[in-house]
């Protein structure tokens, strides 16, 4: 392994499925030598679509290919003894441990946190779950819909006249692990000042339940229970103000604002007025000079149907392009055409080419989520096959033989 | 909440924070909640957007009632210090000194102009680590470009996977991505610290939120860049399981949450159900069956399920081992029996708000638990303690900047 990396000299065993995949994913593009320990059968997120190619398979899954990377890859069967013998010695040896198993699960395995403790006292581990390790859901079964209605969020999204709705592309677990990879760090720089480990268990629900902005603490004060609005927001009067519109090409972000945003609605209907728009919204002289919680609501709807024909008659890069020249606060509803696309990722060399040498390909793939002037921060390359460091961890690095290795193989150990 | 002794996870680090909104003063809400003294850094002159943002107490606004500004600084230390006096620089400068970390989150250029970029950081203090937030990061066409972190949403596709496919997308609440990239901000400038530890070197922290924000769509990128497929947003549909949805439940606008992806999980919502006739009906009795009559399949579970509020359905469900959740509105979240469990809200005692509900951490340290000391600073509460017991200044220079305006 090259030593490069913030988080170069520690190394980190990753038994997390969906529910946690990102916080080892975190910790690999920081440099940490993160090995995926897989049940012989390959960890669920392998059998998560989209596929390379659609064909479900176990080295294509894209799921795995996005949040395995830059890790290693070994198998060993955790429910047999000789499988706990050497999770225990890779155990020793490593700073972190990151699961998702059931509350219990690993426990009733003799390898819970106790037991892990008197191995390596210096051991972070985090577990992911759903509800935490405690608690009257601790068992609960969540999926990412059940999450992230219990934590609080679809009840925020979706068209009031159609059931709440959640994001489609899965993000409960993705959070969660977000949510493991802090917790990890504020275990592990505790560590750096005791020399102490220490078990981080982290709620999903909770984790849900703090990305709600201002809307718990609305209840908690006002007693004002926010509900979807759909592609509308709520003004502080009361109003309601459109956020998405269609445009030429797809949909565009853009608010009426007022106030000190109200400079950025004038600008629009100033350039509406350029291109020979009949609006309105020139009659007021001045959208900084109104108040959100005062803005008449038949005004606003009045205003609304001529900047809906003003952006159905442009395109997505027409609006953000004009819209950047003249300080408007509209933004593309980008698809993932357009965000490959985008001048501002490119120009920052965002997207980083990784090979696949078995399908004889190399693919851009997201870059790091922070650039450090020291060391690089992201993918380092792609991800591991079903056990493809077998030979790297257990022959070279824990000393295995041959006939050992054989010996596990056979009793579907590895 | 877990107030017993003991040396904390952060404890000695010292943050000067000039982070406002959201991402920024999430991030070191974090720091300050295991132990950091982290100093918030806010001017007179130009408030910080989220202490005019509502909700405010008795919906009467005001700097110091705003229970969305609370939330995310609690436990930090509040100075002000108005950047545009020629001697706040002096005053800056002895505060980076005093600091490990410098953290900010405004228009790339800001903190340069004020003569606090990283390379003047680096010649105050030769090893200091500076944390960076904005849109889009440093560099690039669009990097001045100031905007919400709603907006991130719409930029990442994030907006453009949520909805319903027939309808236009619709934006996850709020400034969404501000909340959960503040954890991954939290984990490089942890990593930023340890690689100072170990090497003795500083460095610069850039995060662009959107680039941050993509790691949350990385499949969608993958799938775009290796098979040319641009995903749809599917309402609350999955390829993976049927009955799979948001049903409604007695009540109000009252929904719960029911994902049935196995065999095992659907015989045992056929059985909670009571096994009724259509179950049994053959387009239903595999899950490729089940997708292909989906809307059927779901009219006839929300019928059923409509009989129930849906806490009493959760709680069938899952005694049935069916994956189920209550879609939980606002006031249920206070009242849900795990979040109580598990002490999520930590009522704190506030100046002008009161009682009030600040969000406690979504894990548990055992050696070294979050602890809650204060709650948000009063605009400007702790100039006296900053400046002279943290820096050191005497009462005559700290009465000559107040007379002098500085600390605005």
């Amino acid at each position: 392994m090259e030593a490069n990396g913030l988080l170069s000299p520690y190394r980190v065993l990753d038994l997390a499925d969906e529910m946690g995949i990102m916080a080892g994913k975190i910790l690999a593009d920081l440099g940490a030598d993160v090995i995926a320990v897989e049940p012989p059968s390959g960890n669920p997120v392998r059998r998560m679509g989209p596929f390379y190619k659609g064909r479900s398979h176990p080295e294509r899954s894209l799921v795995w290919w996005a949040y395995a990377g830059g890790k290693r890859s070994i198998t060993l069967n955790l429910e047999s003894g000789d499988g706990t013998a050497i999770f225990k010695r890779l155990v020793a040896e490593a700073d972190f441990l990151f699961e998702s198993f059931l509350p219990g699960y690993l426990n009733g395995l003799n390898i819970g946190y106790e037991a892990l403790r008197e191995i390596n006292p210096g051991l972070v581990m985090v577990s992911m779950t759903p509800f935490g390790q405690d608690g009257p859901y601790a068992h609960y079964r969540a999926s990412d819909l059940v999450g992230m209605a219990l934590g609080g969020l679809v009840n925020l999204t979706g068209d009031p006249d159609r059931p709440p709705v959640r994001i489609s592309e899965p993000q409960f677990g993705r959070l969660t692990g977000a949510s493991g990879a802090a917790g990890a760090m504020i275990a592990h720089h505790y560590r750096i000042l005791t020399g102490e480990g220490q078990h981080v268990d982290v709620s999903g629900q909770q984790a849900v339940a703090r990305v709600l902005s201002e809307a718990p603490a609305t209840w908690n004060l006002n007693q004002v229970s926010i509900r979807r609005q759909g592609v509308f927001r709520t003004m502080a009067g009361g109003q309601l103000a459109r956020t998405t519109w269609l445009c030429k090409d797809g949909y565009v972000t853009f608010s009426l604002t007022t106030g000190t945003h109200g400079e950025s609605t004038n600008a629009l209907f100033d350039w509406m007025g350029e291109e020979g728009y009949d609006n309105e919204g020139r009659s007021f002289p001045d959208w900084t000079s109104l108040d959100s919680s005062t803005a008449p609501q038949e005004m606003l709807d009045r205003v609304n149907s001529q900047v809906e024909s003003f952006f159905l008659a442009h395109t997505k890069d027409d609006l953000f392009t004009g819209a950047l020249d003249r300080r408007i606060l509209l933004f593309p509803v980008n698809t993932f055409k357009d965000i490959l696309k985008d001048p501002q990722l490119r120009a920052r060399r965002f997207f980083t080419r990784v090979e696949h040498p078995e399908e004889n390909a190399v693919f851009d793939y997201p870059g790091g989520f922070v650039q450090s002037n020291q060391q690089y921060v992201g993918t380092q390359r792609r991800a591991p096959g079903l056990g493809e460091h077998n030979c790297e961890i257990y022959v070279d690095g824990l000393g295995l033989s041959g006939d050992e290795m054989a010996q596990l193989r056979e009793l579907g150990t590895i | 909440m877990d107030n017993e002794p003991g040396i904390r996870a952060f404890e000695g680090l010292k943050v000067l924070d000039f982070c406002w909104v959201g991402i920024g003063p999430l991030t070191t809400r974090y720091l300050a909640d295991h132990g950091a003294t982290v100093v918030r850094v806010e001017s007179r002159g130009h408030i910080e957007t989220l202490r005019v943002a509502g909700p405010y107490k008795d919906n009467v606004p005001g700097v110091e009632r705003s229970g969305y500004f609370a939330n995310y600084n609690a436990n930090k230390y509040g100075i002000t210090l108005n950047m545009s006096h020629p001697k706040a620089g002096d005053v800056a400068k002895r505060l980076v000194e005093w600091a490990d970390v410098v953290t900010e989150n405004f228009t790339p250029g800001t903190m340069e102009r004020w003569g606090l970029g990283y390379e003047d950081l680096k010649k105050i203090k030769h090893d200091i680590i500076m944390f960076s937030a904005s849109m889009f990061g440093r560099g690039g066409p669009h990097d001045r470009q100031p905007g919400f972190g709603n907006i991130l949403s719409s930029f990442s596709g994030l907006v453009h996977l949520s909805g319903w496919p027939d309808r236009p997308p619709v934006p996850p609440y709020g400034a969404f991505t501000d909340f959960f990239l503040a954890r991954l901000a939290l984990t490089s400038i942890v990593a930023a610290i340890d690689y100072r530890h170990r090497t003795g070197l500083g460095q610069h922290i850039d995060l662009s939120q959107l680039e941050a924000a993509l790691q949350f769509v990385a499949p969608n990128i993958l799938d775009f860049t290796t098979n040319g497929h641009e995903q749809m947003r599917s309402g609350n549909r999955s390829p993976d399981a049927a009955p799979h949805g948001i049903y409604p439940c007695r009540g109000e606008d009252r929904w719960c949450a029911v994902a049935v992806s196995t065999e095992e999980q659907w015989a045992a919502l056929c059985r909670v159900m009571g096994n009724p006739a259509w179950c049994r009906e053959e387009r239903f009795a595999t899950h490729l069956g089940r997708k292909g009559h989906e809307d059927d399949l779901d009219q006839l579970v929300g019928h059923w399920t409509a009989n129930y509020v849906p806490e009493e359905l959760m709680s069938l469900l899952q005694e049935a081992g069916v994956p189920a959740g209550v879609v939980n509105r606002c006031e249920d979240l206070f009242a849900d029996p795990q979040l109580t469990h598990r002490n999520h809200y930590i009522f704190m005692e506030h100046e002008e708000l009161g009682l009030h509900s600040f969000d406690g951490t979504e894990f548990r340290l055992s050696a070294s638990p979050a602890r809650y000391d204060h709650p948000s600073p009063l605009l400007g509460q702790h100039n006296e303690y900053v400046f002279k017991e943290l820096i050191g200044m005497n009462d005559d220079e700290l009465g000559v900047l107040v007379a002098e305006g500085v600390l605005e």
